[in-house]
């Protein structure tokens, strides 16, 4: 464990600077956002990757956060691919890249030699908005399938069953003569293939190889490495399998028992969450971001109503949350980590094969925690707590039940005594008992050591973040390279580990949930104080105002950097919503982690990394 | 030592296996689905001791007052001696159009007379396959005609023809609201004025007003 290195203060505002020095480089090729409420730099692409360059080696900006393409049509008709990228570990607010293309040839060439990170997210531009990425090696579609017609975040698609752009439907009021979906978009019908497709005769072009070693259609013998008595098989995990943690698929390209090559195949899950978020309005988002990473639906609120808050601080009126909202903000994201990591924990056991009984133990506690959201929220998981300028609603005086169906049992307690209790002693001593059941268990620690080992270069280059990056020895937590809310008052450490190996990553997560306890400790008394403060600053509205601009809301979460890009036209919906998910972003790294080692490693390499596949597929 | 480590971790797993008989051999005779053993188990302040797990039918989590689960429509009392059984909802449109999946579908009524539209409203189904118990339809209703229920047990056989939610399905009285959360209930009278309907007090004081007026100009 380290003190923390991040808090390194530079008075001047060092984007401005690095914008200046771009400038200056490039004075033909880089010019300053100038649109209002937007920010960075409009790039050439002929010169995209030596400006990237620029800005990786001479100004420190080594970590891709984001990548992503808006669309613009309608507004200059083309498509805007945005870069934000940060200096890791330094800290410090974004430098925002963006380079612009045609719609009708949209062309840019991939930033990956600059920084790896880019791949998955590349791909998912690709597949999602039909931008073609120059010097990808692999620009195969991620989410869709291949006899997917069109790109559906651009805005001109439409789903084959449409009812209208936007929310809300003109067809629900005044006059909703209800009829279900189903009726209009019988099943079937809803799906549309490129011209002169039939299903029949498809085969998915990327995909044979993967199922070459299935139907034995290759001569084993011929691939086998002369000399060794070893031969090389395609071997697919997943999708449905238990290790997956989900429908998500890993396949593996082995040579005996050593694995050579790993492909994540993901997107079974996919549902476009973030066309329905572009559909929906600001309000409406709110309870879809809960169903990204269910685990941890309380931190993917306030990720996006930071988002949404520098959208409205953009306009005049605005005001920030209330200091008491902020505390119930950071109270419940604290609860939130410690559940995913009590869950992750179990979860990585449940990999190694000790079958259930630890993470049983490891969630026991969640119980009680979600017991209080549901108090607090009215949810368990899917919470939907927190509102622009606020959360929904004050904690409730007691957590009580109240019976209504049958063999209901009543809990009554006092909510401050309940939560008190859950930090000042239940949680320590679970946390305590987990580092004793598991800590120095000879099979964690063989299996563990030294396994699935991601250097600190490497775990930057792929934009891995959160417990991935810090495991690796990267002293980076966003909530110190960038604070939010009440998080510069508060004392904690940036936990931190250096050997980059399962193990670490499990000794990490433990880390940080007792540096979790102890910020949940400083939060009570400021929860007395605050008693009776307004929860919600300003009125609420239901459809709020939010000016033209662009924001990137970013959080750590438990699992590592969430991220929202949003753009507002102006109107009552989002112009784009962007999820950067660590789920996903942190698989990238999963291929070069896994390579060599046996395939029982990667199980356990996969569970270390902690993924949730509503966050991946989204 | 080599192992020892194993060692310390099936300690514990004993010592959770053990607790689990001690917790029985308290309950002997007395049984497991007391309010007592339950609060033992689940109440914020125990020790951990044996199972965490409550034996679901046979005993249920009461939900707290902030529960959401399916929205319902909140009418005036079946005995109420004015407008029993009336409609909060004013068809006001306002809960349709925060719903995020878009669920709620509302037909304004209209005066059969005058043909303009009149504040309650004719239809109003909720498909509780798509609604999503975000809870923001009760959240925004300006006349708290709709609120989150708790009754989560509504499996059914066949999900076509049971799950659009009718006016008459969704209608639920006042005073099953009041049962189901007396706190926030009581708030929500206070910030209206008093427990009837939001228009309903309107008029009262309206008339209270006129009478006063009239009283003083005598
Ligand atoms: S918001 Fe309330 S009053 Fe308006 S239509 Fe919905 S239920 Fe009725
Ligand atoms: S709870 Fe949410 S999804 Fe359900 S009807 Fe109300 S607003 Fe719609």
């Amino acid at each position: 464990m380290a003190e923390n290195p991040a808090a390194e203060v530079t008075t001047a505002n060092p984007v401005a600077e690095a914008i200046a020095a771009l400038k200056a480089q490039f004075p033909d090729a880089v010019v300053e956002d100038n649109r209002k409420g937007y920010a960075g730099i409009v790039v050439d692409p002929e010169k995209l990757v030596e400006v990237a360059t620029a800005a990786r080696d001479t100004l420190g900006y080594n970590y891709l956060s984001s990548a992503t393409a808006v669309d613009y049509l309608g507004k200059g008709d083309y498509f805007e691919m945005v870069y934000h990228t940060y200096r890791v570990p330094a800290g410090g607010p974004p430098l925002v890249i963006k380079a612009r293309t045609p719609r009708d040839r949209a062309t840019l060439p991939s930033v990956i030699s600059v920084w790896p990170g880019a791949d998955f997210q590349e791909r998912e531009a690709y597949d999602l908005m039909g931008i073609r990425f120059e010097g990808h090696p692999n620009l195969k579609r991620i989410l869709l399938w291949e006899g997917f017609d069109g790109h559906p975040l651009r805005k001109d698609w439409k789903e084959a069953y449409y009812e209208q752009d936007q929310k809300p439907f003109d067809s629900r009021w005044p006059q909703g003569r209800v009829y279900r979906a189903e009726e209009r978009n019988p099943y079937g019908k809803n799906v549309r293939y490129p011209e002169g497709f039939t299903l029949d005769d498809f085969t998915p072009v990327g995909e044979a190889p993967n199922y070459d070693g299935v139907d034995l259609g290759i001569n084993v013998q011929e691939m086998a490495t002369p000399g060794l008595k070893t031969d090389r098989l395609v071997v697919n995990l997943g999708p449905h399998h238990p290790s997956t943690h989900g429908v998500f698929r890993m396949v593996v390209t082995l040579n005996g028992e050593t694995v050579e090559d790993l492909q994540p195949v993901m997107g079974y899950l996919h549902r476009n969450h973030e066309k329905i978020g572009e559909r929906n309005t600001f309000l409406q988002n709110m309870p879809f971001t809960d169903r990204l990473d269910y685990i941890t639906s309380m931190s993917n609120n306030l990720g996006y109503a930071l988002a949404v808050e520098h959208l409205l601080s953009l306009g005049p009126r605005y005001q920030p949350p209330t200091y008491r909202a902020e505390v119930i903000r950071v109270l419940m994201v604290e609860l939130t980590r410690v559940v995913s990591h009590m869950w992750a924990i179990g979860f990585l056991l449940n990999d190694l094969g000790a079958f259930y009984t630890p993470a049983l133990y490891a969630i026991a506690e969640r119980e009680l925690i979600l017991d209080f959201f549901e108090a607090v929220a009215g949810s368990r998981m899917m919470c939907n707590y927190m509102r622009f300028g606020g959360v929904f609603k004050d904690l409730p005086e007691r957590i009580q039940g109240i019976p209504l169906l049958a063999n209901d049992r009543v809990r009554n307690e006092a909510t401050l005594d309940y939560l008190a209790n859950i930090i000042n002693e239940r949680l320590p001593r679970a946390i305590d008992e987990l580092d004793d059941y598991l800590t120095h268990n000879e099979i964690i620690v063989t299996r563990c050591q030294g396994v699935g080992i991601l250097p600190p270069e490497m775990a930057i280059a792929y934009s891995a973040a959160g417990p991935v990056l810090r495991a690796s020895g990267v002293p980076y937590d966003v909530r110190r390279a960038e604070p939010y809310s009440i998080y510069p008052e508060l004392d904690f450490d940036v936990a931190v580990r250096y050997n980059g190996d399962i193990y670490d990553r499990y000794l990490l997560r433990i880390d940080e949930m007792r540096q979790s306890v102890r910020i949940l400790k400083q939060l009570l008394p400021r929860l007395r104080e605050t008693e009776g403060q307004p929860i919600i600053s300003g009125s609420k509205a239901y459809s709020p105002r939010v000016p033209e601009g662009e924001a990137y809301g970013r959080v750590e979460n438990p699992k590592g950097e969430l991220g929202y890009y949003v753009v507002s036209d102006g109107g009552q919906n989002p112009w784009r919503y962007h999820v950067r998910s660590p789920s996903y972003i942190n698989l990238t790294a999963l291929g070069p982690m896994a390579k060599g080692h046996k395939v029982a490693d990667i199980v356990a390499i996969l569970g270390s990394i902690d993924i949730i596949l509503g966050e991946v597929d989204r | 030592m080599y192992g020892l480590g194993i060692l310390k971790g099936m300690g514990v797993t004993l010592k959770h296996f053990l607790d689990t008989y001690i917790e029985d051999l308290r309950f002997l005779g007395k049984g497991k689905r007391t309010d007592v053993a339950f609060n033992l188990r689940q109440g914020g302040r125990n020790q951990r001791l044996g199972l965490f797990t409550v034996e679901y039918p046979e005993e249920k989590i009461a939900v707290p007052e902030r529960f959401r689960f399916i929205p319902f429509l909140v009418i005036n009392n079946l005995d109420a001696e004015e407008d029993a059984g009336k409609i909060w909802c004013t068809s006001c449109g306002i809960c349709a159009k925060v719903c995020p999946p878009q669920c709620i579908w509302i037909v304004r009524g209209t005066d059969p007379e005058t043909g303009r539209p009149k504040p309650e409203p004719e239809e109003f189904y909720i498909d509780i396959d798509i609604c999503m118990n975000c809870g923001l339809c009760a959240e925004f209703c300006p006349f708290d005609a709709i609120k989150m229920d708790h009754d989560y047990e509504l499996a059914s056989y066949d999900r076509t023809t049971h799950h659009i939610f009718d006016k008459a399905r969704l209608s639920k009285e006042f005073r099953y609201w009041r049962s189901i959360a007396p706190t926030i209930s009581a708030e929500e009278a206070e910030a209206r004025g008093g427990w009837e309907h939001k228009d309903v007090l309107k008029e009262k004081a309206k008339a209270s007003r006129a009478a006063d007026k009239a009283a003083g100009a005598s």
